[in-house]
């Protein structure tokens, strides 16, 4: 297997490095879907200026950006590309080998079941076998590094790339077990973007006594601690505090993205301000505790569904985003047989993305469209995410369920039961 | 949700679609067709109105009095042009500076891609001159354009005349609380091209020009005059732009407005307004109108100079006179005090106009159809696509038919490989980024060596073809012929110049004005049913000799080529102008040719659309039909 991920990665690197080279990046980095705010390269550029000036790189509302991404490109400023390239070749080995090991957990409690004669019979054809899942971790990587989306954002330097490097490193250690990398990993998402916090679900369900669970948040807590205060020590003022996750919390910055909020907040009379805001931002940590509940014996795709969430409800929502939770579709493809709307969920993301642009000129420079136009772009591209993430959702509860009352399944009568999700 | 969760009524909403496919397929393009035929039935459409409150109530009054010292003037200019041989830079200053204009002049040179047939140029070397009058009523910041194209030849003299007299007239108002800008531009659209990014400090083609020297506003709206004789019949107004683009509704509101309360007789798409609308002829005479106006659209090229300023997002139409054999004449006064009228309701604006429509077809000047009515003319036919894309998902998804012994069908496993679908789709693509990359004077040197030998050579290519449907990927071999595969068909001794050849011809699809309007995507929309109806006979695996030969027929006859000739014919038709075929043929030609520069020259989206996506379609479906 390592020939054809080296390849891959060859691959993937050389359309990086040549769309470097051509006209595209100026382009890209542009663009409202690729990059945010949070994220933009101009704004790190800027931020690198102000430090070199010696002033406090948050004085001007511009810059947004964590203190270690700040010092970070403050040495490798001129390896800007490789930096961003290496993030997006880390991400895919991790979730490359995160996934495999995955998939052996899942082989291994396959084979236990199948011995402790747990399956019913009729269900055969719902066991998975090694040969189908021999190629799973390389599509992983494969999609998230030849996505169109994860491409983009490379070329655009988004620093969306280096939390998804973070997180799959996050994601790898957990699947691993190596509590204290994972503690550390979560730490540091959670300091570059707030949201990653819903993860540490997830990584609780690895552990299963109190005394690990006290443990993890202990080093979760600690290395946070670490990472708050040597961002002061670095800058030495607290005033990242409120321009890095204040930011990120009041939604101050209603340039369009793909995400839900900009409109609304824009739209909004400001007395009600406040209460939607809190309305919007519970939505990413809302759905944890049912989602941890129902799949607390499923780790990997309780992460799965939380990334999606996050992609879906963040206030700065990028398309980097969404190609990180992207990559995770290859290893459920097992439950395709029980995918109900991907037909139309997948023809409404592409028209969708190419719609992205096509709305934007309209508005933007021809002038004969608004903004409701792109607005309505958003919605329907969110809309579409949704039944993306619902319908995997059910598609696994399905295959559980099926797994335990088998998969032809009976009313009480006799007659042929249908499984209905209400 | 229930619809999409309830797994019976999903199977029976499914079963029915999948059943009824070909019938539901058939209504809907009916549906389409019928719908938007609809379009120009009179009670299904709204009247105009006026939406913008700053020009509709707000009274004003045309004095204009210098009709006929206008013509003089543009007389004295027509001698001082033919003395010159082209532009009469030095008269054009002089004159406006003793009208009290602040007076600029830009030079620009421009060689173009490939010598240009029809307007017999080459190497482009202008001048534009350009008067602002300053507003003395408010800060200068805002700014309206009238412009006249300084044309070779005998026309256009009235008009620069009417703009000196204008001009003259506006300089003595005191009402002005914009800068009004009288610019008189060489060669047509590259001057105005030159003028508009130099004015906006933009250089997005490539063209050298002298930075301008004088500024007004920002520019708000613009008008662009063309007269060519002392009195006129009518006026025509023409809205199409750059790649189809529209200005606001508003600014045809206005002029129809003026022409009812001067009493000209006004016209779109040289078609005059009738009242007979319950008639047969009455309505084909709005089904024309509004053909016109999606075709001219759909063609990406500016059709008059005032096209490229709606790229800078400045709402902008061209007025022509139109002098015909009629009894009743408008004199250049009328014309002027048309004129005069709209400037100071355009001068009244308060912010850039945007209350009206962007989005619109018009049957008539009185009578217009928004967006949201012909939208779902075309979500009929686009629904297609997606109902035959279910049909063709929904059976990958059922599992193969198995035969009595249980061994599956012998015809899941004759099914293509990986790497015979990729092959050809690897071909074509790359044959067409490195054609459409490559510079386009190589293109066009290529192609304007002899066109007509090439686009020959396509067809012959293509209908050998189609002849030997066994032989599918003859178009394929020669296309491949000129890049590394060994020649076929005709490929081998002239590859290089069949390569190029086929570009334009097809490519020529939608190229340049095209033509092909909105009729052009019902007929790419039913080309694509068509495909998907190809790629479905092939899962299938039914499809007879005879019934390939029948699609092969379809394919060619729906080719981006072809399609292009037709709508040139079906467009001469609309303009009642109908052509020979030898006439059509050389117009098909240098259509094609003015849509390579339309690209080249003012960045016009046909060309490359056509090269990048319908082509290579339509290639692929070739493809899939003749495959093994």
């Amino acid at each position: 297997m390592a020939a054809p991920m080296t390849l891959l990665l060859i691959v993937a690197v050389t359309i990086r490095a040549v769309l470097y080279r051509s006209g595209v990046a100026d382009l890209v980095s542009e663009r409202v879907e690729v990059v945010s705010p949070l994220t933009a390269w101009k704004r790190v550029v800027e931020g690198l200026a102000l430090l070199d000036l010696g002033v406090s790189p948050y004085s001007g509302d511009v810059f947004h950006e964590t203190p270690l991404i700040i010092y970070l490109f403050h040495f490798l400023v001129d390896y800007a590309e490789i930096t961003f390239m290496l993030a997006d070749v880390i991400t895919a080995v991790a979730l490359y080998m995160a996934v495999k090991d995955y998939n052996k957990q899942v082989f291994r409690k396959q084979k236990y079941a199948l011995e402790a004669d747990r399956y019913p019979l009729d269900c055969l054809e719902l066991i998975r076998s090694p040969g189908e899942m021999y190629y799973i971790p390389l599509k992983v990587a494969m999609c998230y590094l030849l996505n169109p989306f994860t491409v983009l954002s490379c070329v655009a330097k988004s620093t969306c790339g280096l939390n998804n490097a973070v997180i799959a490193l996050f994601i790898l250690s957990t699947v691993k077990g190596n509590m204290l990398l994972s503690a550390i990993f979560l730490s540091l998402a959670t300091y570059q973007s707030i949201y990653p916090l819903t993860l540490s679900a997830a990584a609780l369900l690895y552990l299963i006594f109190w005394w690990f669970v006290a443990q993890y948040a202990f080093m979760y807590l600690g290395s946070l601690l670490v990472l708050v205060g040597l961002s002061f020590f670095l800058l030495g003022f607290w005033d990242y505090l409120p321009s890095v996750y204040g930011f990120i919390l009041s939604v101050p910055d209603l340039t369009p993205n793909i995400g839900l909020f900009w409109d609304f907040f824009a739209e909004m009379f400001e007395h009600f301000r406040l209460f939607f805001l809190c309305v919007f931002q519970i939505n990413v940590f809302f759905y944890t505790l049912p989602l941890s509940i129902k799949l607390k014996e499923h780790p990997v795709f309780l992460i799965f569904m939380q990334l999606a969430v996050i992609s879906i409800f963040k206030s700065y929502p990028t398309v980097g985003d969404i190609s990180l939770y992207l990559a995770f579709l290859p290893v459920w493809s097992h439950l395709h047989r029980f995918l109900r709307n991907i037909f139309l969920v997948s023809c409404v993301l592409l028209a969708c993305s190419a719609l992205f642009p096509v709305l934007w000129h309209l508005w933007i420079y021809a002038g004969s469209a608004n903004s409701n136009f792109y607005y309505a772009i958003t919605l329907l591209f969110n809309v579409a995410q949704i039944l993306l993430v619902s319908d995997y959702f059910y598609a696994f509860l399905r295959r559980e369920h099926h797994l335990s009352y088998g998969l032809y399944l009976k009313r009480k009568d006799g007659s042929e039961a249908t499984l209905v999700l209400k | 949700m229930g619809l999409l969760s309830d797994p019976n009524r999903r199977r029976a909403l499914i079963g029915l679609l999948t059943r009824l496919n070909a019938p539901i397929c058939v209504v809907c393009y009916m549906a389409g067709v019928a719908w938007f035929m609809g379009l120009a039935f009179e009670p299904f459409t709204l009247r105009t109105y006026m939406s913008e409150n700053a020009m509709g109530s707000t009274m004003v009054e045309e004095r204009f009095p210098a009709g006929e010292r206008a013509l003089a003037t543009g007389r004295e200019f027509a001698a001082h042009k033919k003395k010159t041989g082209g532009m009469p830079v030095d008269w054009l200053v002089k004159t406006m500076q003793s009208r009290g204009l602040e007076v600029f002049t830009q030079r620009f040179s421009r060689r173009l891609p490939f010598p240009d047939e029809d307007k017999e140029r080459y190497m482009v070397k202008g001048t534009n001159v350009y008067g602002i009058l300053r507003a003395p009523r408010a800060p200068r910041t805002e700014a309206l354009v009238l412009s006249a194209p300084c044309t070779a030849g005998d026309h256009n003299n009235q008009a620069v005349g009417l703009l000196l007299g204008l001009a003259q007239y506006f300089r003595n108002q005191v009402y002005w609380a914009k800068d009004i800008i009288f610019l008189v531009n060489e060669h047509d659209l590259i001057g105005m091209q030159a003028w508009l990014e130099g004015y906006h400090h933009t250089n997005t083609t490539g063209m050298d020009w002298s930075p301008l020297q004088g500024r007004g506003g920002s520019i708000q709206a613009a008008l662009s005059l063309e007269l060519s004789s002392d009195v006129v019949t009518s006026l025509d107004l023409v809205l199409e732009g750059l790649n189809g683009q529209l200005p606001n509704l508003d600014l045809a509101n206005l002029f129809y407005a003026f022409c009812q309360k001067i009493g000209v007789l006004c016209t779109t798409q040289g078609k005059l307004q009738r009242n007979d609308w319950d008639s047969v002829s009455g309505y084909s005479h709005a089904v024309q109108t509004m053909m016109l106006m999606a075709m001219k659209q759909a063609s990406g090229r500016p059709w008059g100079d005032h096209g490229l300023f709606l790229r800078y997002h400045i709402e902008a139409a061209t007025i022509k006179g139109i002098n015909s054999f009629r009894q009743y004449k408008t004199d250049a006064t009328t014309v002027g005090r048309l004129l005069e009228g709209m400037y100071r309701k355009l001068n009244n604006l308060l912010e850039r106009l945007h209350q009206s429509y962007f989005f619109y077809l018009m049957s008539s000047l009185s009578h217009f159809v928004s967006i949201g009515y012909y939208m779902p003319a075309f979500g009929l036919l686009g629904v297609i696509l997606l109902l035959r894309a279910l049909d063709l998902w929904v059976q990958l998804a059922s599992p193969p038919p198995r035969t009595e012994d249980g061994v599956v069908d012998a015809e899941q496993v004759s099914s293509p490989g990986v790497l015979s679908v990729l092959t050809p789709l690897a071909v074509v693509l790359t044959a067409i980024a490195v054609y459409t990359l490559l510079p386009p004077a190589t293109r066009a040197r290529v192609f304007y060596c002899n066109p007509v030998c090439d686009v020959r050579r396509v067809s012959l290519c293509l209908l050998k073809a189609a002849d030997g449907s066994g032989h599918g990927a003859g178009l394929e071999g020669a296309e491949a012929g000129g890049r590394a595969l060994p020649g076929r068909a005709a490929g081998l001794h002239r590859a290089h110049q069949l390569l190029p050849g086929l570009h334009p011809g097809s490519h020529a699809g939608a190229r340049g004005r095209l033509r092909h309007a909105q009729r052009a995507k019902v007929t790419r929309l039913q080309r694509l049913g068509d495909r998907c109806g190809s790629v479905r006979s092939l899962t299938s695996r039914s499809s007879s000799p005879p019934r390939r030969v029948l699609s092969a027929f379809v394919l060619v006859v729906l080719s981006p080529a072809c399609t292009l000739l037709f709508s040139v014919f079906f467009f001469q038709e609309l303009q009642e102008m109908p052509v020979s075929f030898l006439d059509g043929w050389m117009l098909y030609l240098s259509v094609i040719s003015q849509g390579i520069l339309d690209h080249a020259l003012y960045g016009s989206l046909v060309y490359p659309l056509v090269a990048l996506l319908v082509y290579p379609c339509w290639l692929l479906f070739w493809n899939i039909l003749f495959w093994k």
